[in-house]
């Protein structure tokens, strides 16, 4: 096992500097450079000339990617093309809005679709498995904004149980209560968005491990169908759950990004939005980046969850 | 006995028409017919002002009400439609002609042009799809023509490791063999023996990548990133009229609520297809 998991742990490693190279080259993917790009027709030769010098393009393309990786792994990221801020300062100030939306919503999203996914798999084929299999089909088919339109719409507009629009800014020391009723409707949204998912994923997990030769023997013995879940197969299915857990929390990363968006929450994803249409490169790649990271972090952990949890692979013969 | 083991045969049979594939049948149906003939049948252009009225409210202007510009919204809505989902079937039949032909090559192909072919991909695979895509629309542009090549590379990823597991499990079936030994070219072998029995998961395939392609192209346009105002198009829609909601006004509900339908409708179908093979739409849906 160790030897996998060492395997698995080092692929992870190589996948991470693939997506930084990838991430590097993008830029140089431009007929022209970046500074052209940026800059448009109206640039004249001496804005280019200094936009060179500060992004260094004089140096060849391999020195620039070694100096970016360093400076990716120290923090300092140099300013923003946009309005010369430090990176690292505008990610800094925008990234907890972000890590606390996505955790909050992980909090609740993953008690609910296990307990979901058992219900739906202890009576399986019943009409509470058939409301829960539509229900979860319908949320993973809809976009984002549509979920979190509507509860805009029917929660604060039509209701008028919160605010539409929350201050964030003000967030950073607001307490507790405060937080959770202007984070409500984005978290609501984003847990819509995974929960279906791993509902679903659940349910086929312990209903997989339903078929195996043991739990018919325990079905004869005579143990109820709940109890046979409950104590038979869940044990068996913690992996595959555990794996699907962690897939789900790598796609929050895409979904933060929608999220963000319709509630304007000045977080990463929005951030990254916006250097996008500033076409601030420097600002969008270092993003990209940590979104990246975290995305092919989550991916690593859930198949090291899989063999830490699969005993075939923990005592191999 | 257990339910897993009853679940295929049994409901297969008695799942041949199930209301909820003849639900996904109606919708998808409307919207094609939406998308073929609303243009010609809406009251107003896209970019008509009709009215000085912002957030009219519906029946108080045109059927639906007026957008923030005092645009029909009605009417933007069919038009929405026909650009919506055109530009969806566009990158949908890129990606997949992509997908196909590589994961065939690749199947087909010795080790090492499969390997360096599905090592490229797996890299591909390894972003976030959206991210990926902001993170190549900053460095080349945002216009239409690069969000739709973007997207339809990024899709074909997934089509491509599909296509390429399905042909490497037929090539190596017996009838494969015959052929081969029959002395048949490469080309007869993959058009003619390979093709024709991946055609069922594909078909389900097509449909999902549909889908994605719907809600990725109106996830970036609604960032203001993909088809560019005063063109209708869903998720642009929503993002003009977001600001309305404060005011009570349902002009950003209605093209979310049209591009959730859609999407709802197809996988509806998809789903009763993949359930008939054994299958779960949710599965393939998340990546």
């Amino acid at each position: 096992m160790v030897r996998l998991l060492i395997r698995r742990i080092l692929l992870g490693i190589v996948v991470t500097w693939v997506v930084s190279m990838m991430i590097f080259a993008a830029t140089e993917l431009l007929p022209g450079d970046v500074c052209h790009a940026v800059l448009g027709q109206g640039a004249t030769e001496k804005s280019l000339e200094s936009c060179r010098e500060r992004l260094q393009l004089n140096q060849p393309m391999h020195t620039r990617y070694l100096q970016w990786l360093g400076r990716l792994t120290t923090g300092e990221l140099g300013t923003s093309l946009a309005n010369d801020l430090q990176i690292s300062d505008q990610i800094g100030a925008r990234a907890w809005n972000t890590v606390r939306l996505a955790a909050l919503t992980a909090l609740i999203a993953v008690p609910l679709a296990v307990l979901l996914g058992l219900i739906a798999a202890i009576r399986a084929d019943s009409s509470v498995d058939r409301g829960i299999s539509i229900g979860t089909l319908c949320f993973i088919s809809v976009p984002e904004f549509f979920t979190g339109v509507l509860l805009v719409y029917i929660l604060a507009v039509q209701l008028r149980w919160m605010p539409a629009v929350a201050n964030y800014r003000d967030l950073t020391r607001g307490d507790f209560l405060e937080v959770i009723e202007a984070l409500a409707l984005p978290i609501a949204t984003l847990t819509f968005a995974v929960l279906a998912h791993m509902t679903r994923m659940t349910r086929t997990a312990v209903l997989n491990v339903m078929s195996s030769p043991y739990i018919e023997q325990a079905v004869l013995k005579g143990a109820s169908r709940t109890r046979v879940i409950i104590r038979h197969a869940l044990p068996n299915a913690v992996a595959p759950i555990v794996n699907v857990i962690a897939l789900n929390l790598a796609y929050l990363v895409s979904g933060v990004v929608v999220v963000e968006a319709i509630f304007r929450i000045p977080g990463l994803g929005t951030l990254m939005v916006e250097s996008v249409i500033y076409r601030d490169i420097p600002t969008v790649q270092a993003i990209g980046m940590l979104f990246c990271v975290t995305y092919v972090g989550f991916n690593l952990i859930a198949d090291v969850m899989a063999i830490i949890a699969n005993p075939r692979l923990r005592h191999p013969r | 006995m257990s339910a897993a083991s009853r679940a295929p045969s049994e409901t297969d049979l008695k799942t041949r028409f199930t209301p909820s594939l003849i639900i996904g049948v109606v919708i998808v149906g409307f919207w094609l017919l939406v998308a073929l003939f609303g243009p010609a049948l809406a009251p107003h252009l896209e970019s008509d002002i009709v009215t000085d009225m912002s957030y009219a409210p519906a029946g108080e202007v045109g059927l639906l009400g007026s957008d923030y510009l005092g645009r029909d919204v009605f009417s933007r809505l069919l038009y929405g439609a026909r650009m919506t989902m055109g530009l969806a079937l566009l990158v949908t039949l890129l990606s997949f002609s992509l997908g196909v032909i590589l994961g065939f090559i690749a199947a087909i192909s010795g080790r090492w042009i499969d390997g360096l072919m599905s090592r490229i991909n797996d890299a591909l695979m390894a972003f976030p799809s959206i991210i990926l895509a902001l993170i190549v629309m900053s460095a080349l542009g945002t216009s239409l023509m690069i969000m739709i090549v973007t997207v339809a590379i990024i899709d074909s990823t997934r089509v491509f490791r599909l296509s390429r597991a399905l042909a490497m499990d037929i090539s190596v079936m017996d009838f494969v063999d015959v052929a081969r030994s029959r002395g048949e070219s490469l080309w007869w072998i993959t058009v003619r023996e390979i093709l024709p029995n991946t055609l069922a998961p594909l078909a389900a395939e097509f449909g999902i990548r549909f889908t994605f392609a719907i809600l990725f192209i109106s996830a970036l346009s609604f960032l203001g990133l993909g088809v560019q105002p005063p063109a209708a198009d869903w998720g642009v829609m929503v993002k003009e009229n977001l600001q309305g909601l404060l005011f009570g006004s349902a002009a950003a509900l209605m093209p979310a609520a049209a591009v959730a339908s859609l999407t709802v409708g197809v996988n509806l179908i998809v789903d009763w297809f993949l359930r008939r093979m054994g299958g779960d739409v949710s599965q393939e849906l998340m990546n």
